[in-house]
């Protein structure tokens, strides 16, 4: 049986007397990693805070290393890396102090620090960076530094809020792939995201959140499987034809069907197959395409609602 | 902790001090300079019985060390303090660390004391040079500036962490510094004041520093006056430091 990092039962956060967090459960053991998956609003960065020990429950317990986060905040934040939402970088500094000082909070000896930011800026490839200020970075070069400067203390567990969130399609992946790095080392991660696509391909296990609450979990496979269909069939109609199109399918297909504004998808096993009963039914629909269910499928079963809007 | 903290203002200092240097010295010795020896020619031309016999020049002197330790106290404890909530957020990167708020409190507040010392040196040399000390008890108004601009600089940043914006800051500028500075005892005596603006005067904490800062300047700051002075501004900045400690946790630690 896997080391349990972090347990949770009933976790609650309140803000006044609106619910953030509305009675979660969950466990995160050593060296996975569990992410967060929910739209704008669902909590997890609330969730986040709680377990950063950088806010307190309002209900529940929470454990952290076996510790109380309320009781031993300091000497649990010491063993945590964390990569906040919005980023915290002193920009008036250059990228090497960045980490200096970091490293100082933790107490660290100088020489150790120093050591450990030249090796952290060469994992997250700014090197050559190192003596410049912060300030003019691109986004994701003030991602993977933050990334970098979550590490000096060579965390138990690294917390993730949205790593990605905001980079380009390029900045994302290289993000990506250093985490992938991190993972293969056996670090324990924890991150946030409502991209599905970072969900799947770094997340060994992940809880869906939404309104606050845990409305599934599993690995990604598990979800796919529970919740939807080895296949999709999207399908589009010219605009006048949707509505009626939409009303048909649901007539054949009652619970396996999901019509958003401009197209319906079709949950099934085969899509080729299905296209074929579409067309004997003589709809015939502007375009479809066939494809593998993704844990978009998952959530817009699970809601009726797509994760990004 | 709080050291940990410091260390990190220290280094931002490193990188910074060349844009605040000229402000934070200069701007009390124009003050000196104009004052002192400007309105001083004035003012001893037409007799210094008011001033207690000393020339304009030693009566303003040790005044605008103080005056200079409250600006340097307030300014370091407003936009500092707000743009590390609000703007760069450095206080929330600090929080994701060991340190507790109260750390991060004391660290910083630790920095500006230091900023309060090292200005204070640096004019109480100009001070002494151009002659407006007259007792070498003043070299006790360096640790008496810094007491004071702790007063000033606890409870401003404990305030400043409960603001949502920073417009709040122009008010403390305009009804609580400026006219700190013009009715304390700083560029008249306090007998020129109509009576019931005096009894307004004791009670602030400026005229407890000037008091303070003259008195020892010119030496003759009595024990029992030296008892207040000093007890009032380190109950201010007794308390600065526990409101802080609490702004800060409720700001930070939600
Ligand atoms: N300090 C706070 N005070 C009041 N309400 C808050 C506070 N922090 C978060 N909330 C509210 O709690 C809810 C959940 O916020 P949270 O930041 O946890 O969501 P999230 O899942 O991280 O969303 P996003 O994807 O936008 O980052 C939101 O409605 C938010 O407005
Ligand atoms: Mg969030």
């Amino acid at each position: 049986m896997p080391e349990v990092l972090v347990r949770a039962r009933g976790l609650t956060k309140q803000f006044g007397g609106f619910t953030a967090v509305d009675g979660i459960d969950f466990d995160l053991y050593r060296g996975e990693a569990f992410g967060f998956l929910g739209p704008n609003g669902a909590g997890k960065s609330s969730t986040m805070r709680m377990i950063g020990c950088v806010s307190p429950p309002s209900g529940g317990q929470l454990t952290i290393l076996d510790s109380d986060p309320v009781r031993d905040g300091p000497a649990i934040r010491a063993r945590l890396g964390v990569v906040p939402q919005e980023d915290t970088l002193d920009v008036e500094l250059t990228v090497r102090e960045n980490l200096l000082v970091y490293g100082r909070y933790f107490g660290l000896p100088k020489k150790v620090i120093r050591e450990r930011a030249d090796a952290l800026l060469e994992f997250v490839q700014l090197t050559d960076r190192a003596h410049d200020k912060v300030e003019p970075l691109s986004g994701g070069m003030k991602r993977r530094l933050t990334i970098a400067r979550s590490l000096i203390n060579e965390p138990d567990i690294l917390l993730l809020d949205e790593p990605s969130t905001g980079l380009d399609p390029q900045a994302r992946h290289v993000v990506w792939d250093r985490l992938y790095g991190l993972k293969q080392r056996g670090v324990t991660l924890i991150l946030t995201t409502h991209y599905m696509d970072e969900a799947e391909q770094l997340c060994d296990r992940l809880v869906v959140m939404d309104h606050a609450t845990i409305v599934a979990a599993g690995t990604p496979r598990e979800l796919i499987e529970t919740y939807s269909t080895p296949e999709v069939l999207e399908l589009r109609f010219t605009p006048d034809c949707h509505e009626q199109g939409a009303g048909k399918l649901r007539d054949l297909y009652p619970e396996r069907i999901e019509a958003t504004a401009d197209r319906v998808m079709l949950y099934v096993s085969d899509g080729d197959e299905a296209l074929k009963r579409v067309r004997g039914l003589g709809l015939e629909p502007s375009s479809s395409f066939a494809r593998r269910s993704t844990l978009e499928d998952v959530f817009l079963h699970l809601t009726g609602r797509r994760l990004i809007d | 902790m709080t050291i940990r903290a410091l260390a990190y203002w220290l280094t931002v200092y490193k990188r910074t001090w060349r844009a605040s240097i000229w402000s934070s010295f200069l701007g009390p010795l124009l003050y000196l300079g104009a004052m002192g020896f400007g309105l001083g020619s004035l003012v001893n031309a037409h007799g210094t019985a008011q001033l207690g016999g000393v020339t304009y020049l030693q009566f303003v002197g040790p005044a605008i060390l103080a005056v200079q330790a409250m600006q340097t106290g307030i300014m370091e404890s407003t936009y500092p303090v707000f743009g590390s909530v609000k703007w760069n957020k450095t206080y929330y990167a600090a929080q994701a660390t060991p340190l507790t708020p109260a750390g991060i409190f004391r660290g910083h507040l630790l920095f500006n004391a230091a900023r309060i010392t090292m200005n204070s040196a640096v004019y109480l040399i100009v001070m002494w040079a151009f002659g407006a000390a007259r007792s070498p008890w003043v070299i006790l108004g360096l640790p008496a500036a810094t007491l004071l601009g702790l007063a000033f600089a606890a409870p401003t940043a404990a305030w400043a962490m409960t603001l949502k914006s920073e417009a709040s800051f122009n008010y403390l500028f305009r009804f609580g510094m400026i006219p700190l500075m013009l009715f304390s005892a700083t560029f008249f005596p306090l007998s020129r004041l109509p009576g019931w603006l005096r009894l307004v005067a004791y009670a602030t904490p400026l005229w407890h520093g000037v008091a303070l800062c003259r008195g020892l300047s010119l030496g003759t700051l009595t024990a029992g006056s030296a008892v207040i002075h000093v007890g009032y501004l380190a109950i201010l900045a007794g308390i600065g430091v526990w409101a802080g400690g609490v702004t800060y946790r409720r700001r930070l630690y939600v």
